[in-house]
């Protein structure tokens, strides 16, 4: 047994598959990434040998059969050979139904997590990952404790995204109006990287972000105090962080450009003219009552399509929107 | 009639027409061109605009090649421009050329000659074929200029649904384009079923045509799926019907079931054609009969059913059932087996042959290498497991690429330089030709072997921005780019400078046992000057050179070799 795995573990490391990550394949970060990984070095070696085997015979009848004075004619052999031909149909099928049925094997493993998995939600947007953990606190980046079972339930708001963390060799579509599951339970502590694979836009290159696996006890730690930023960090921060996590940058920009809403750079103190030809100051109540009731004040040359955040944001989380509106000059 | 006379159709002048009648200038003025029936003429403007979109295409190719070279932003093109470059690359490659590539341009020169026929079963569809496909291209080309398409050239919803680019006009293309794909593939079928002539059965079919014939089966069957599926996108995007649209009470994986169900035969409709020119090659170029005819023969027809039945491996990650994905990867490596029997039967062929290295051999070498690469990484894509890593990075891109390019586009090439003295009647320089096929061999390999590598470290596909580590595997593919873009640079210029000056060629200058080397080069308007004998098609031995007539003529029973 120790002999063939280290036979095995040999094979894997000639074929450039290492556990820090080699020729092929990157580091392995999670229990799914060994077991692919030796998937992928067998598919590797029969490759290798087929191919090898093909180009061998191509190169040898080149050099021995190639055309010159005194072969200027084929010698005489069969023009087919029945047991040969069924020889060479069988021995690939059987090869290729064994690396189904393991392939398949560590599909059913992955698909298939185990009951007491911690929880997270994923949503992915254009162009962006959301993360919501099971006390309400919503974060950019993926953070879970090493070695336990995480199980994600992912949803899109728009199109198809693709949620990957190669590191873990984890990947499904993320798509809108149906929930994906997936899980995996990272090796160490780390970052690691994620990436949209479903092509969904100008922004489809820049949804990245990060799988961060803190060590045991870090993860509860960082999560008391992640969730506790509205206590922590300035109003301003925190608004800012709001603004990127209850989806306010969907619609609304900070940089003066044009979106679904009005943008929020020089917000604040402006004059707004309103539907029906009211003019109103953008001050603290004006805003509050955008936030609460948003088909009230409607700005000339937007639609009435904003959702209400009555019960979604508590008072101080509106105070600390408003707070970073203010920055934004 | 002397021998040679009778061994070359009784042209004289071994074989060559360029001097007297023949289909190139039996009529003559634009007119005659655009309004002609003639199957060799419909080929000849198919292989003018299908490579005029290859030119394109491959334009498209080194620009985003080029804005690869760094990973950030660049000042060639902004994300959304390259969003419609790599959109547009695979859109007019896929569609305008390598679908239509082999059948139309190769198999309407080829097919009728093969079978000893005048012409194609159904000349005037044949013309509005060609038509349709200019009708298509065109929509295809304004839909460019209007507001190109930036959707993938899957045009998978709800994106291409929601998008504010021209997806009604490019998709409108795409289903025009669909219907001379239908009517291509209907004309061959009968062709092949009712002007075969007396004596060829279809065991003695020369196997390019049962390439021809299992790819417009697929194309009859599948293409009407596209184009109910592409009619019901640009349903919901003109009207809301709410099909696809989530947001509509539609299912978005709905389209991707669709789409592949033509989509994966389709890349059967590419690559069939291109194993049948490998094996009138192989056979030829070893001077030796085909090795297992019915072997082959029967993979085909194999690959053409199997291939109705693997779409769902497109969407191993999308989201299908665990029981779907199963069955699909089955059936999946079920597919293989055929294309590895052909190999194997290819190899066999070219065993105790006497292997002649011109240009057209180097190209079936270089498919068998290329073609061996990209078979053989289909298997990482379809185990499961691995599959859920791979899928939707720079692995599937290269993959796609070995075969596609490796495998089809090598083989066009090798077709084209192959009947090349018969289309045109001339030759091409063997030194230049060779030095062109052994630039595409090393360009190719160098674009695409990095992106395997780049892909199993997980580099997502379509991606405009790449991280920093991805960066030196993208210059050494962009390298290769250029290579490749030098290659057929080299290939575009001696084959243009054969049409004008290249040395006249024979009937036979290969000594293929095919029906069409017995007609001259270039072929009389009515295709023979007498019905051709039918023979074994691969009893290339039956043909001996002759430095007399500067080509090949058939033995007398006499000189027949010991043996055969």
């Amino acid at each position: 047994m120790n002999l063939g795995r280290d036979v095995v573990g040999r094979l894997f490391n000639w074929a450039g598959v290492q556990a820090a990550g080699g020729f092929w394949m990157p580091e392995q970060g999670s229990t799914t990434a060994v077991a692919v990984d030796h998937i992928f070095s067998l598919v590797l070696w029969v490759s290798v040998f087929f191919f090898v085997l093909i180009v061998t015979l191509m190169v040898v009848f080149v050099v021995r059969y190639r055309r010159r004075p005194g072969r200027l004619e084929a010698e005489p052999s069969p023009t087919h050979n029945t047991p040969l031909e069924i020889t060479w149909t069988v021995i690939p099928i059987a090869i290729t139904i064994g690396i189904f049925v393991w392939g398949f094997k560590v599909y059913l493993d992955v698909n298939t997590p185990p009951a007491n998995a911690y929880e997270v939600m994923v949503t992915g947007q254009k162009w962006k990952w959301l993360f919501t953990y099971p006390n309400g606190h919503v974060d950019e980046n993926l953070h879970v404790p090493v070695d336990t079972p995480i199980r994600l339930v992912m949803t899109s708001e728009d199109v198809i995204h693709g949620f990957y963390v190669p590191a873990f060799r984890l990947k499904r579509d993320v798509v809108p109006g149906r929930y994906v599951k997936v899980w995996f339970s990272a090796l160490e502590p780390g970052e690691y990287q994620i990436y949209c694979t479903q092509y969904c836009g100008t922004g489809h290159s820049d949804m990245w972000a990060k799988v961060v696996v803190h060590r045991p006890g870090g993860f509860e730690r960082w999560l008391e105090q992640a969730s506790n930023f509205m206590k922590t960090m300035p109003p301003a921060k925190a608004g800012e962080m709001l603004y990127r996590t209850r989806g306010c940058a969907q619609c609304h920009t900070v940089d003066g450009s044009g979106g679904t809403g009005p943008t929020w750079k020089g917000l604040f103190a402006s004059h707004v003219p309103i539907e029906g030809g009211r003019v109103m100051v953008a001050d603290e109540d004006y805003i509050r009552t955008c936030i609460l009731d948003p088909t009230k004040n409607v700005p000339v040359g937007f639609q009435p399509v904003m959702p209400t955040f009555k019960g979604r944001l508590k008072d101080d989380e509106i105070t600390a929107i408003i707070e970073y509106i203010k920055t934004l000059k | 009639m002397t021998g040679i006379e009778s061994a070359t159709g009784g042209f004289g002048s071994g074989g060559n027409a360029l001097g007297r009648d023949n289909y190139l200038n039996h009529e003559r003025g634009i007119k005659s061109w655009l309004l002609t029936r003639d199957h060799k003429r419909i080929g000849v403007m198919y292989l003018v605009v299908i490579l005029s979109s290859f030119f394109l295409g491959g334009i498209f190719a080194e620009l985003i090649r080029t804005k690869l070279l760094t990973p950030g932003n660049s000042a060639l093109m902004k994300a959304d421009t390259y969003n419609q470059m790599f959109t547009l690359h695979g859109a007019i490659m896929i569609f305008l050329f390598v679908i239509p590539g082999i059948p139309a341009s190769l198999g309407n020169f080829v097919l009728p000659l093969m079978l000893g026929a005048k012409d194609v079963a159904f000349p005037r569809l044949n013309l509005a074929s060609f038509y349709l496909w200019v009708g298509g291209a065109t929509l295809a080309l304004v839909s460019m200029v209007t507001g190109a398409v930036d959707t993938g050239w899957t045009f998978y919803t709800p994106y291409s649904t929601t998008t504010n680019t021209n997806v009604i006009l490019m998709v409108a293309g795409v289903f025009v384009l669909g219907f001379s794909s239908i009517f291509t593939g209907l004309n061959f079928v009968v062709t092949i079923h009712k002007l075969r002539p007396a004596g060829m059965t279809w065991f003695r079919m020369p196997l390019f045509l049962w390439g021809i014939y299992g790819t417009a089966i697929i194309q009859i069957m599948a293409t009407p799926v596209l184009g109910i599926t592409l009619l019901l996108l640009i349903a919901e995007r003109a009207l809301g019907i709410g099909i696809f649209d989530p947001a509509l009470g539609g299912d978005p994986v709905l389209f991707q079931h669709f789409f592949w169900f033509y989509s994966h035969p389709a890349v059967y409709i590419m690559i069939l054609p291109a194993m049948g020119v490998i094996s009138e090659l192989v056979s030829v170029f070893s001077r030796k009969h085909i090795f297992g005819y019915t072997f082959i023969a029967m993979s085909s027809i194999a690959i053409a059913v199997l291939s109705f039945l693997v779409w769902g491996h497109h969407m191993f990650v999308a989201g299908q059932s665990t029981l779907s994905s199963m069955i699909f990867s089955f059936l999946t490596f079920m597919v293989a087996i055929p294309s590895a029997v052909k190999v194997f039967n290819w190899l066999a062929t070219m065993y105790k042959g006497s292997i002649w290295l011109a240009t057209p051999m180097l190209y079936v070498l270089s498919f068998l290498f290329l073609f061996g690469i990209g078979g053989l990484t289909g298997l990482f894509l379809g185990a499961l497991a691995v599959d859920v890593h791979l899928h939707d990075t720079y692995f599937v891109v290269a993959h796609f690429h070995y075969v596609m390019f490796g495998g089809t586009v090598i083989a066009f090439l090798g077709g084209l330089h192959y009947w090349w003295p018969k289309m045109f009647g001339r030759m091409y320089s063997e030194f230049w030709g060779r030095i062109g096929a052994l630039l595409v061999f090393v360009g190719f390999n160098t674009t695409f072997f990095t992106q395997f590598v780049m892909g199993s470290h997980g580099a997502p596909r379509r991606s405009y921005h790449y991280q920093p580590q991805f960066e030196a595997y993208h210059r050494l593919s962009t390298i290769g780019a250029y290579i490749l873009g030098v290659g057929f640079v080299v290939i575009a210029v001696y084959l243009i400078h054969s049409l004008l000056r290249g040395r006249p060629a024979p009937a036979n200058p290969w000594g293929g046992a095919t029906l069409e080397w017995q007609a001259s080069s270039p072929p009389p308007h009515d295709n023979f000057a007498s019905t051709p004998a039918v023979g074994d098609p691969y009893d290339v031995e039956a043909w001996t050179w002759d430095g007399a007539v500067g080509g090949f003529v058939r033995r007398t029973p006499a000189e027949q070799p010991a043996g055969s």
